[in-house]
């Protein structure tokens, strides 16, 4: 371990007075709503982010970036009858303020009426505020991030000879107070922190380099992964891509590990958010009370998950938001939608503005292990890249790497390859879903197997 | 000092009573510690957008943003903080906290030039002011009308134009003190149509740094005809096919391969960590010889150039790769500095509180000498792609990707059926030795590129020829 090299900013970066911080905001609202209304508003909004934080980057084993952060940003929204304008500053200043809200205003005054516009309706406000246990500061300082980053480097270089270098560890910390208000009453103020700390290594053999990491990320400190974890998995996986080949053009089961497979529950999400249906530009058009996943697959929502990433008692229009199933054995039981696309769809809103609050995909009994076997042959996919989904037909097409199975083992690394298909049928033909499930997102989920996949290599 | 800096002092220093000689002073406050280069970059933004959907313009909004981002550099270290305040307290505070990187007990003297005999590639127009709201309103209402127009299957139209004035000011202990006007103005139109219980999409756009004026009834019935022809094609397509074969790219945006292709991994940061697939190749072949690929930030107006970059460095055009040998780097100051050789006007950052990078700015490969015709017609059985959506790459492995928005089949020699969207697949340093066509027919793209690097998107051109690649992996499911 290096000796500490520079002299950093002893004092803690996440240091906030919250309480006289959500009294001033919640003045300002206050006051700032009166504002527009005296313009002529008849419904206003105000939503306002205070973000403050660190982030130190080392790389072997010398600081090399360290950052402070401190973002202020304001957003207002008024509806003049169902006219609307939206203005945003990141000046937190009172004249800037002011102009904020008369930038708010002019815009109302040109943009065209639409019978949808407006909040949402005044009796769907959350009214039980509940604390979710999401603000866990740890007094850090650039020093301390320092240490850290700089023993989880130290774990994976160490790990073995074959990683060659390090693209940096970095520990990142911030602290934030979300307020939101509106001229229905409703005021809520929320602050939380975020914890991460991630590694990223080069491996080299005759054939070139590779690159992979491995991260950890919490609300509280004390819930990430220790330094040693990180950076000896960040090790493990870079040197498990050496000695990789292209396979042929074919089709196979495909095995997609949870940081993949939660990236087929957020296109799913996607496909099923209110402005895709009204738009009509959904594979998904009409599928409510439809089969679209085998019976074992449920998904959730739970947004009362104490310390979850995406917990909150309130979406961003102020609807309460509750425990759910989006789908029960396969079946879609909601849409997500806010106020604005209920409203198009002569439906009710669901407390979906902003996205869905921690959603849980049931898992089987299987480890991956298990699954690996379970595939006998077929492709591990722990890599997508590009944008190939389009979500009006469902077709899926991008960029992979991963590892070859056979006789329900590992084989080698594969990479420049693509797998296809469309999203209707890989939901449909997912045939198990793993216990090995990922906490670092707000979806949570074991790997999928998929039945079939096009994989194009030679 | 030159007209452009006069105002762009006044509007970021006169209201904080601040003058160029308490810049040079708190630049110097931050050489009392080891600091090889002290830095401070002014910025305000105004930025609007105006949306159109089911025939109405239903969503507008506004913004504007303004801060002073702080970095110091020592070493291969980097202190950075920022503050949306610009006030001498404020910027103390942050000149303190990006200088604690380094050891105690230096000193240095500060003496700022401002930068003479820069012309300008774009107008001071702001270009949110160069048209009346109601004006605006009716380019989107244009857009609309035309789009429906051009086909019944039409079921819904999002038209959308935004702009963007920013101005900048930049001091750094190497005595630099330089300043930018930079306006940039985008449209876009996106229709979805239907057809026996078929639906798909398709979209175009137009950009650059200039103001609204360039929005012209010819160019808006463009883009709309566009938008439509590509869901009109999609609407026939059929699975794309899966494997190698060869690929013919049409000229323009498909230049998106080159950016991703080669372009990152050209940066300066990547190659001075060594952890890019070009990493100690300059003098090498990396592509045929028919490939002369530039970054050029000084074509007047396109949406990637810039009069100087982010650290006041001007514009240059940098060439890459001349007839297929790797000549250069793209270099921000740090990287420049640690690898001894100069900036290449390529320093870029997102905004006053995020740190400048080596980025692109626009890229493209020269024309060739061939016919496009030929291309095709030399094809037995391949991949015709005009357009593309975006890309990615790995620029350590050096495997990238692109996805089309409109292909089709090449069978014997010529343009067939219409195919479904697919990712193809290739590695950068090989994939341009297998071009084998060059087209004569250069063109850039039409101003709306966005390139994301460590999170920060930044505005970018690409362009090129149409070209041949003997073979490339296409990620169908025929």
């Amino acid at each position: 371990m290096a000796t500490p090299d520079v002299s950093m900013v002893e004092h803690p970066a996440d240091e906030l007075d919250v309480k006289s911080e959500i009294d001033k905001l919640q003045n300002v609202g206050e006051e700032l709503i009166k504002l527009a209304k005296a313009k002529g508003a008849t419904q206003v909004e105000v939503g306002v982010s205070k973000d403050i934080g660190l982030s130190v980057q080392v790389r072997n084993q010398q600081v090399e970036t360290l950052e402070y952060n401190r973002d202020n940003s304001f957003g207002l929204t008024v509806y003049f009858g169902h006219q609307k304008g939206v203005a945003t500053t990141s000046d937190l200043s009172d004249s800037a303020l002011r102009q904020t809200v008369d930038a708010a205003c002019n815009i109302a005054k040109y943009t065209q009426a639409d019978q949808c516009s407006g909040l949402a309706d005044k009796e769907l406000m959350a009214t039980e505020s509940m604390d979710l246990e999401l603000d866990w500061p740890m007094g850090i300082t650039a020093e301390k991030a320092k240490q850290v980053a700089l023993e989880c480097e130290n774990y994976a270089l160490g790990f073995s000879d074959k990683v060659s270098q390090s693209e940096g560890a970095t520990f990142n910390s911030h602290r934030n107070i979300r307020f939101f208000a509106n001229s229905h009453g409703f005021v809520a103020a929320t602050p939380s922190t975020r914890h991460s700390l991630s590694s990223v290594l080069i491996a080299q053999d005759q054939q070139g380099m590779q690159r992979d990491y491995w991260y950890t990320i919490a609300r509280d400190a004390n819930d990430l992964e220790s330094a040693k974890a990180v950076g000896e998995k960040a090790a493990e996986r870079v040197i498990s891509r050496l000695g990789g080949y292209k396979i042929e053009t074919q089709k196979a089961p495909v095995l997609m590990v949870p940081d993949i497979a939660r990236g087929l529950v957020s296109n799913l999400c996607a496909a099923i958010r209110g402005s895709s249906l009204y738009r009509k530009s959904t594979f998904l058009l009409d599928s409510i009370e439809q089969k679209i996943f085998p019976d074992f697959i449920s998904m959730h929502e739970r947004p009362f998950i104490k310390k979850g990433l995406a917990s909150s008692w309130f979406d961003n229009e102020g609807l309460a938001t509750k425990e759910q199933a989006i789908l029960e054995q396969g079946v879609l039981k909601t849409y997500l939608l806010n106020s604005y696309s209920a409203r198009r769809l002569g439906l009710n809103p669901t407390g979906h503005a902003g996205g869905v609050h921690n959603l849980h995909v049931t898992s089987g009994d299987m480890n991956f292990c298990q699954l690996v076997s379970q595939m006998e042959k077929g492709l591990v996919v722990t890599e997508v890249m590009g944008h190939g989904i389009n979500l009006v037909n469902g077709d899926y097409s991008r960029g992979a790497s991963g590892f070859w199975v056979e006789n329900g083992e590992i084989q080698h690394f594969v990479e420049e390859i693509t797998i296809a298909g469309n999203l209707k049928d890989m939901f449909a033909g997912v045939e198990a879903v793993g216990n090995d499930l990922d906490y670092r997102s707000s979806v949570l989920t074991g790997s999928w197997l998929i039945n079939e996949m096009t994989i194009a290599g030679n | 000092m030159n007209d452009s800096l006069t105002a762009v002092e006044q509007e970021f220093l006169n209201p904080a009573g601040i003058g160029t000689d308490d810049l040079s002073k708190l630049l110097e406050s931050m050489l009392t510690h080891k600091v090889d280069f002290a830095e401070m970059y002014f910025q305000s933004s105004r930025h609007e957008s105006w949306v159109l959907e089911s025939g109405i313009v239903k969503d507008a909004s506004f913004s504007t943003d303004k801060g002073v981002g702080v970095r110091a550099l020592t070493d291969e270290k980097t202190g950075f903080a920022y503050s949306e305040e610009i006030l001498v307290p404020a910027l103390e505070r942050a000149a303190e906290a990006s200088k604690s990187i380094a050891q105690k007990g230096h000193s240095g003297v500060v003496k700022l030039a401002s930068s003479k005999g820069i012309k300008p590639l774009y107008s001071d127009n702001d270009p949110i002011m160069s048209l009346s709201e109601e004006e605006k309103l009716d380019i989107l209402k244009k857009l609309d009308q035309f789009a429906r127009q051009m086909d019944s299957r039409v079921t819904e139209v999002i038209a959308s134009i935004s702009g963007v004035f920013d101005t900048i000011l930049v001091c750094a202990s190497d005595g630099t003190l330089a300043s930018d006007i930079r306006p940039l103005v985008r449209a876009n139109v996106s229709v979805i149509m239907q057809q026996d219980g078929k639906t798909e999409r398709g979209g175009s756009g137009v950009g650059g740094r200039h103001d609204y004026q360039i929005l012209t009834d010819e160019l808006l019935k463009q883009l709309a005809q566009e938008a439509v022809h590509q869901a009109s094609t999609n609407l026939q397509a059929i699975d794309a096919p899966a494997g190698n074969m060869p690929v013919v790219l049409g000229p323009g945006w498909p230049g998106v391969l080159l950016h991703e292709a080669v372009g990152h991994g050209l940066e300066g940061d990547f190659n001075r960590k060594g952890s890019s697939a070009f990493s100690d190749r300059v003098g090498q072949r990396v592509a045929s010889e028919l490939c002369t690929i530039v970054d050029d930030g000084t074509l007047p107006g396109r949406r990637g150039s810039l009069s100087i970059d982010d650290e006041g460095t001007p514009s240059q055009c940098t060439t890459l790769i001349e007839n297929g040998i790797l000549t250069g780097y793209m270099q921000d100051k740090k990287n420049a500095r640690l690898m001894g050789s100069k900036p290449t006007g390529n320093g870029r950052r997102e905004s006053y509180s995020t740190l400048p990078l080596p980025r692109m700015t626009n890229t493209y490969m020269l024309a060739g000498e061939s016919d496009p015709k030929d291309l095709i017609s030399s094809v037995k059985k391949g991949l015709y792609a005009p357009n593309f959506g975006g890309g990615q790459v790995d620029i350590t492995s050096g495997k990238f990707v692109f996805t089309t928005s409109e292909a089709y089949l090449i069978e014997d020699g010529r343009v067939t059926s219409p195919v479904k969207g697919a990712t193809l697949i290739g590695n950068g340093p090989e994939v341009l030795t297998k071009v084998s066509m060059v087209g004569n027919d250069l063109a850039l793209d039409k101003g709306v590129g966005i390139c994301g690097k460590d999170g920060q998107s930044v505005p970018v051109g690409v362009g090129q020829p149409s070209l041949k690649i003997d073979e490339l992996t296409v990620g169908g499911t025929g």
